[in-house]
């Protein structure tokens, strides 16, 4: 049929099917518009009865039925967060005549707290007529109280829930997280419809990263209602059933189906352990499984309890929260960051046997202080004194920085930096809830970008020599440098933390254990890795060394670094004297370690703020986590 | 060809009648599209539970239209012509701006802000679509060779696929509706529209990989509108209550119990037309459709008249895109059809549709009036 294009048009033809086209779309648009017409005869002529029925004085209200929350385990099935049964208060949009004045009236009975007022009226004009709101939770009293008083309050009914119970509160609080009333902004992030019964949500921790598969599935049942909100027809009734079906053509209804209960690798005798040994500190402890990369204690202090939150916090208990000095809802654990201090020397001194930097064996002379060619300044020893001759082994178990200023100018900052990437400083481990930081690794191409003005992008050696012991730039949060000694003890075969291992199927109980992530594999000659363990090992064992007195009198191998975080600037002339300084300006002090060290199962960052020396305040608490993990564990160490 | 010559000029030549001197005025036109502004505006104050505040700015939405209306009236159709490859790409380059941007806002990205105005570039698309395809058969030979047709499809698919991923899925379909009923216009076989139909089957699968979730959740509430009595379902059931209880003559202007006591959702924009049901009964409503109903005849009457190949799609693309929107509300809103976010043409709140809508009608009355009175 096709001509060439360049051909005359036959306007004759082409009206004439055109003409056709129009008719046949003019057939068309009567068909459809009399099948359009058809249905509004069906549904206002044939069904008018039905219809009318429904619209006049009865309503028809779909009750949507809440889920059960999934529980939250410990390793051991120990359970850390459940439901309880507990009294709700709730609003039902649609049937409220008044909201105001509703809700100054449960003001007055005291049900609602007064700053919530605007956030409620605000929360129940935001959600659909039928939706039931949380206003509040009851006590058994005030449920009481409320009771008496029904009649009053078209659309406000109690309701039997389940809320939410963190048996361990506080050591719990910062790993698990919390659950909490659906706000506003939560709104904007969940399929809704799912939500419809549910009057809490996951916030943070584990609550929030899972809540998924916590949450469960939304079930409903179709009632008849009259206009006081009364259920004329259920169709969980049987006798209504057959009724109502005559009357709207069948009533449905359909189970919610419940939370999968999830399994985490904590291990709660390790956290009470943790948690009571860094109770009156500002701190954090993240212990974890070399071999799987299993999170066994994650622990900030202080905390909070998280019951609060699952029970509904004002707005003042929440600011107060918010406003101390301490900062207690602040996840230390992943989200404080840190000079790692002296903690980062076994890295280090890898990254200088890697590229055969310095002779390992070979003393260098400690006078107490350090000064790079032809520069005034003061490098000094941390804790002051002198070491005199010591060698890489030494400048471990000693901790020497004099040693260390010198060897990281040998070994340069861009392979420094690189060394230390592979252990994963200076990016998120990738633990499976929110908030991590990825701390700082600085390097000249991370001031670069890091600093606008080109004056502030240039590298001074000086800050080769800070970056050596842990200072300067470089910061790590205490997640992280759990990680990296656990890649450390696995001797480069490390995994990404996790808490989840393993979900338990709500319905069936069917547990399905997750494999660990793949490895980040960081290589290094076994010599290497045997030099730093014995060093590490030497830390808690030899007579110099640092971590010597904490750790006395364990039966088995502990491999170990002190790190002192500074925070306070000493002036070139001074000496750093602890009693003199301000408690808050007082050097941060680290512990890490790994055991037992000939087949580490457990390696552990703890960090105390403003705990002076290393082994004052850290050392005693991760000693503390390695007896209760021990023995639980039932195991019996090797004579040293 | 002389004698079609001739009956041109005996139907469009003598009676011609111009009240505004040299300006183009469709009386029957701007009579049927002020008669539905004025019904919806009646149901509309209704729904938005007699706001009069929020009416009058529904009125000057419809004054804007009207403006928008009488200025492409008076622009010839030659014109309109000559410009359409420009408002084409230029809606295309308009429509990557705003993906681009929405990238970089990491979300939903439709509106184009210029400072003075926001508007969405997709509306262009949906005027732009069908002129260039009735732009691009003009002077080609009808009915166009398989080529043409190809090239022809991929003029609507293109920017309806830049539309559908933004995504704003309604207005996708709405931009492939009107540029595919002016490619049926302008005369493809029938076994290429089988051979389309057959692949579109096809890539039904595909489709279905790149949809959103919110959007497959409603295709599966359309094929069972019951199974989400909480979420979508809902609209479906309430507004079935609110028509079916309407009866014969409706409830009553201002009585309409579903809507007032807030059961009927999204009442005043893309469920108006159960309000109209509820309160004024099947009577209502078959007039409001016989008044859509002369509007889409009066727009196919004028693309008959029309004298060239632009003209003619054009018009009657326009014509049945309209028949389309209504179609699509009123099965949505009576569960004929799935949900999708089609507002009831000049009935519905909102603005933006409405004055793309009535730009579109003032370019169909001026094709009727710039006809010449002799063959070209």
């Amino acid at each position: 049929m096709a001509g060439p294009s360049l051909a005359l048009k036959d306007h004759w033809q082409e009206q004439r099917l055109f003409l056709s086209r129009i008719i046949a779309a003019g057939i068309i648009i009567l068909l459809l518009t009399g099948l359009l017409a058809m249905r509004l005869v069906q549904l206002q002529i044939f069904d008018y009865q039905r219809f009318s029925e429904l619209s006049q004085g009865n309503r028809y209200r779909i009750e949507p039925l809440p889920p059960n929350r999934g529980l939250i385990y410990d390793r051991n099935g120990i359970v850390i967060a459940e439901n309880q049964p507990s009294w709700e208060l709730i609003a039902i949009g649609e049937e409220i005549d008044n909201l105001q004045e509703t809700l100054n009236s449960l003001e007055k009975l005291n049900l609602i707290d007064a700053s919530e007022h605007n956030a409620l009226r605000d929360l129940i004009r935001s959600h659909r007529g039928f939706e039931p709101v949380k206003l509040s939770n009851l006590t058994e009293e005030q449920a009481a109280t409320f009771a008496v008083r029904r009649h009053r309050f078209p659309g406000i009914e109690i309701q039997e829930a389940l809320a939410r119970y963190y048996p361990f509160g506080e050591a719990s609080a910062h790993a698990i997280g919390y659950v909490g009333s659906i706000s506003l902004a939560d709104l904007e992030r969940i399929d809704r419809s799912e939500y419809a019964a549910s009057s809490q949500i996951g916030k943070t921790g584990i609550e929030r990263a899972y809540e998924t598969d916590l949450h469960g599935r939304v079930g409903y049942r179709q009632q008849v209602v009259n206009a006081q909100g009364r259920v004329l027809f259920d169709p969980t009734v049987k006798a209504h059933a057959e009724n109502v079906s005559n009357l709207i053509g069948g009533l449905e209804s359909k189970p919610p189906v419940p939370g999968n209960n999830i399994v985490l690798s904590l291990d709660m005798r390790l956290q009470l352990a943790a948690q009571e040994a860094l109770k009156d500190a500002r701190g954090a402890a993240v212990a974890i499984d070399p071999r799987n990369g299993d999170v066994l204690a994650f622990v900030s202090t202080p905390a909070f309890d998280p019951n609060r939150f699952a029970a509904g916090l004002s707005r003042a208990d929440y600011n107060a929260l918010t406003m101390d000095a301490d900062k207690p809802l602040v996840n230390r654990a992943l989200a404080g960051t840190y000079p790692p201090g002296s903690t980062v020397k076994p890295f280090i001194s890898l990254v200088a046997l890697e590229h055969e930097t310095i002779d390992p064996h070979k003393p260098v002379y400690c006078p107490g202080e350090y000064h790079l060619p032809g520069q005034t300044h003061r490098y000094r020893e941390g804790k002051g004194g002198t070491h005199g001759p010591v060698d890489m082994h030494d400048a471990i178990v000693r901790s020497c920085d004099v040693y260390y200023y010198q060897l990281a100018t040998m070994i340069g900052i861009d392979d420094m930096a690189s060394g230390l990437k592979a252990f994963g400083f200076g990016a998120v481990s990738g633990l499976d809830i929110e908030g991590e930081k990825s701390g700082i690794l600085p390097s000249p191409e991370w001031k670069r970008k890091r600093f606008a003005r080109r004056e502030d992008q240039t590298w001074y050696l000086g800050e080769t020599v800070n970056t050596g012991v842990g200072q300067g730039y470089m910061l790590v949060t205490p997640l992280q440098l759990a990680h990296a000694e656990a890649t450390m003890a696995a001797r480069g075969e490390g995994h990404p933390p996790r808490f989840l291992i393993g979900i338990e199927n709500g319905t069936t109980r069917a547990v399905k254990y997750l494999d660990p992530a793949s490895l980040t594999r960081v290589a290094h000659n076994p010599e290497h890795w045997d030099f730093v363990r014995d060093a590490m090992v030497g830390v808690t064992s030899e007579a110099h060394g640092t971590g010597r007195a904490a750790m006395k009198g364990i039966t088995y191998k502990v491999a170990g670094k002190t790190g002192t975080a500074q925070v306070f600037t000493v002036g070139q002339e001074e000496k750093y004297k602890e009693g003199d300084v301000d408690e808050r300006l007082r050097d941060h002090s680290w512990f890490t370690a790994y055991a037992p060290a000939d087949e580490p199962r457990i390696a552990i960052a703890v960090i105390v703020e403003n705990g002076g020396f290393g082994a004052d305040a850290a050392a005693p608490v991760v000693r503390k986590i390695l007896e209760a993990y021990f023995a639980a564990e039932g195991y019996v160490a090797s004579e040293p | 060809m002389s004698l079609a010559n001739l009956e041109w000029g005996r139907t469009t030549g003598a009676g011609r009648w111009r009240p505004l001197g040299g300006l183009v005025v469709d009386v029957p036109l701007i009579v049927l599209l002020c008669l539905i502004a004025g019904v919806g505006g009646v149901v509309l104050y209704s729904a938005l539970g007699a706001d009069l505040g929020l009416l009058l700015r529904q009125g000057m939405r419809f004054g804007l239209g009207l403006a928008a209306f009488f200025v492409l009236s008076q622009v010839p159709p030659r014109y309109l012509r000559i410009f359409t490859p420009w408002v084409f790409f230029l809606g295309l380059a308009l429509l990557l701006v705003v993906m681009v941007e929405g990238e970089i806002g990491k979300g939903a990205q439709r509106w184009l802000d210029l400072g003075v105005v926001r508007f969405q570039p997709s509306e262009i698309l949906k005027l732009a679509a069908p002129m260039m395809v009735a732009w691009f058969m003009h002077e080609r030979r009808l009915p166009p060779t398989f080529m043409q047709t190809v090239a022809m499809v991929l003029i609507v698919t293109v920017p309806a696929f830049l539309i559908a991923e933004q995504p704003d899925l309604g207005t996708a379909l709405l931009v492939i509706a009107s540029g595919g009923l002016t490619i049926l216009l302008a005369g493809i076989s029938v076994w290429v529209m089988l051979a389309v139909a057959i692949a579109g089957l096809c890539a039904a699968p595909v489709l279905w990989h790149y949809m959103h979730d919110y959007q497959r959740a409603r295709v599966f509430v359309f094929l069972n509108p019951e199974s989400d009595p909480l979420g979508t379902g809902y609209n479906t059931i309430q507004a079935k209550i609110a028509i079916g209880s309407g009866g014969l003559f409706g409830k009553g202007w201002l009585n309409g119990t579903q809507a007032h006591l807030e059961f009927l959702p999204e009442r005043s924009t893309d469920f108006i037309f159960a309000v109209m049901g509820e309160e004024f009964g099947l009577l209502g409503l078959l007039l409001l459709i016989v008044l859509y109903l002369a509007i889409v005849g009066r727009g196919l009457y004028i693309a008959l008249q029309a004298q060239d190949t632009f003209t003619r799609l054009l018009a009657g693309a326009l014509s049945l895109t309209f028949f389309f929107y209504v179609f699509v509300n009123a099965g949505m809103v009576s569960g004929l059809m799935p949900i999708v976010g089609v507002p009831l043409p000049l009935v519905s709140a909102g603005g933006t549709s409405m004055v793309t809508l009535m730009a579109g009608f003032g370019m169909l009355a001026s094709i009727h009036g710039h006809r010449k009175l002799m063959a070209p």
